[in-house]
């Protein structure tokens, strides 16, 4: 489980987080929604500490972070191990074959030898059928296949959690329905996931837990069915905004 | 014409052996640690803001000797840097530069190095910043992102701005003559002034600086060709 508390950014005059408390629950989904600018991937990106708010708290487990201290690098790393990272941009290494950006983590970062990481990312390359991608390099992909194997990457650390952050916005529908079936996938298996999505239908489809975001603040923080049934205008409105 | 032909079977072979000798020693000698220079004053100047004190205070400083370094070696012609270090410092008991190699290779490694940061910079800058981010979040330490990320992407967006530089620099190498290495075109002057074919020396010492800078653009060409295996 992951707690955070009283969370507080500021850019310029704008707060992009507004005393943010929630938890996330290990083995479920939780989907991030909310209209732009609203917070959503300021909240996803403190999770793991590539944006560091002014002010709150997060605590993994028995760690807790305080973000009005200054953190060290060994904490930074320290709590990166928990997650893994799918961007909205493009970001496998261009100049690493895909087998080659599913390894290079674990053999950096987490010392494995190239054998070991090799056999887990082929492993995981064929579990999802993509191992005919393997020495393909980046620009040689579809956006789709670029995203899964993004999420590979990512898997390949075999993180507690999975962030994703609107890994879909940036593909067309086809694209898009080839990396939400990789998700849902995942979800099924119930694995740890924080999405930020605008696919209503998606989050609909996988969300265990919904928080819904409007001017850095949680307006909605609870279950799904709930956030979907909700009377609350603010929310009906959002949805409503999303689904015509 | 026959005496043109005549004089290049005479001489070219001396000339490319003094190329092979000198200039191209000089040249990859002096690249090499200019592109040593070029990565950590780049490296220097793009460093972020550490957290500690003393960790400000000793960027602070490497960032200011940096900026000092390359504005002092854009700002004056390499040819008063030649004369500064081989005949100035020696004359101020520095010995170690009484070598004429020695001082060639630091003023062309000095200088080459300086431009060179130039390009690494913005090499380096052109990685866009969400492949440091997917690094960082794979929990890869600075140095690291540096080294698997950062630095192979921008080495090949830096290969042409270099192959300029190294380019430019063969050529350059023709002002150690002024420190008295007998590099190749410092040769052909010295045969120049013995049989009187001026013109014909100076030809034919072009036309070797041609043949070893076509080589280069070759390789230069090569290099992009096998770096554009990942990249469009």
């Amino acid at each position: 489980m992951i707690t955070v508390n009283n969370l507080m950014q500021q850019y310029g005059d704008r707060r992009a987080l507004d005393q943010v408390s929630t938890d996330f629950p290990a083995g479920q989904t939780t989907v991030i929604l909310g209209p732009s600018g609203s917070g959503k991937s300021t909240l996803l990106r403190a999770l793991n500490l590539l944006s560091r708010p002014d002010a709150g708290t997060l605590t993994l487990g028995t760690q807790t972070i305080d973000f009005s201290q200054p953190i060290d690098q060994a904490t930074i790393l320290a709590v990166r191990q928990h997650f893994g990272m799918v961007f909205q941009e493009k970001a496998l290494f261009t100049h690493l074959n895909v087998l080659k950006n599913l390894t290079q983590g674990p053999i950096k970062v987490k010392g494995q030898s190239k054998a070991q990481a090799n056999q887990t990312a082929t492993a995981l390359l064929a579990q999802f059928d993509m191992s005919a991608l393997a020495t393909r390099y980046p620009y040689q992909l579809s956006g789709g296949q670029q995203q899964r194997v993004a999420i590979l990457r990512a898997l390949a650390m075999q993180p507690d959690y999975l962030l994703l952050d609107e890994p879909t916005s940036a593909l067309d529908p086809e694209l898009e329905a080839q990396v939400l079936r990789i998700l849902r996938d995942l979800a099924q298996q119930k694995k740890s996931l924080i999405i930020v999505t605008h696919n209503m239908a998606f989050a609909r489809a996988v969300a265990d837990k919904i928080i819904f975001m409007e001017h850095g603040r949680i307006d909605y923080d609870g279950s799904a069915a709930g956030f979907f049934n909700a009377k609350d205008p603010r929310i009906q409105r959002f949805l409503h905004a999303m689904t015509f | 014409m026959t005496d043109f032909f005549h004089l290049a079977a005479q001489y070219l072979p001396q000339l490319f052996q003094a190329a092979l000798t000198y200039t191209l020693p000089l040249t990859l000698i002096s690249f090499s640690l200019a592109l040593v220079f070029a990565v950590l004053t780049a490296m220097i100047r793009l460093a972020k803001r550490p957290d500690t004190r003393i960790g400000r205070v000793l960027l602070g400083g490497l960032k200011g000797i940096a900026f000092f370094y390359v504005w002092l070696f854009r700002a004056t012609p390499m040819i008063v840097q030649l004369f500064i270090v081989f005949y100035g410092l020696p004359n101020a008991h520095i010995n170690f530069f009484a070598n004429a190699w020695v001082s060639a290779i630091t003023v062309f490694s000095l200088n080459t190095g300086a431009y060179a940061s130039e390009s690494v910079r913005a090499a380096i800058l052109s990685v866009p910043h969400v492949q440091v981010e997917a690094a960082e979040s794979l929990g890869m330490r600075p140095r690291q992102v540096y080294a698997n990320v950062i630095l192979p992407q921008a080495a090949r967006i830096s290969i042409p701005p270099l192959s300029n530089a190294l380019i430019g620099l063969l050529k350059d190498t023709a002002l150690a003559s002024v420190i008295t290495i007998v590099e190749m075109f410092y040769l052909s002057q010295q045969i120049a002034a013995e049989n009187y074919k001026i013109l014909t020396m100076y030809l034919l010492a072009a036309f070797v600086y041609a043949v070893l800078t076509t080589a280069l653009s070759l390789a230069q060409h090569q290099l992009e060709r096998y770096t554009s295996r990942f990249a469009q």
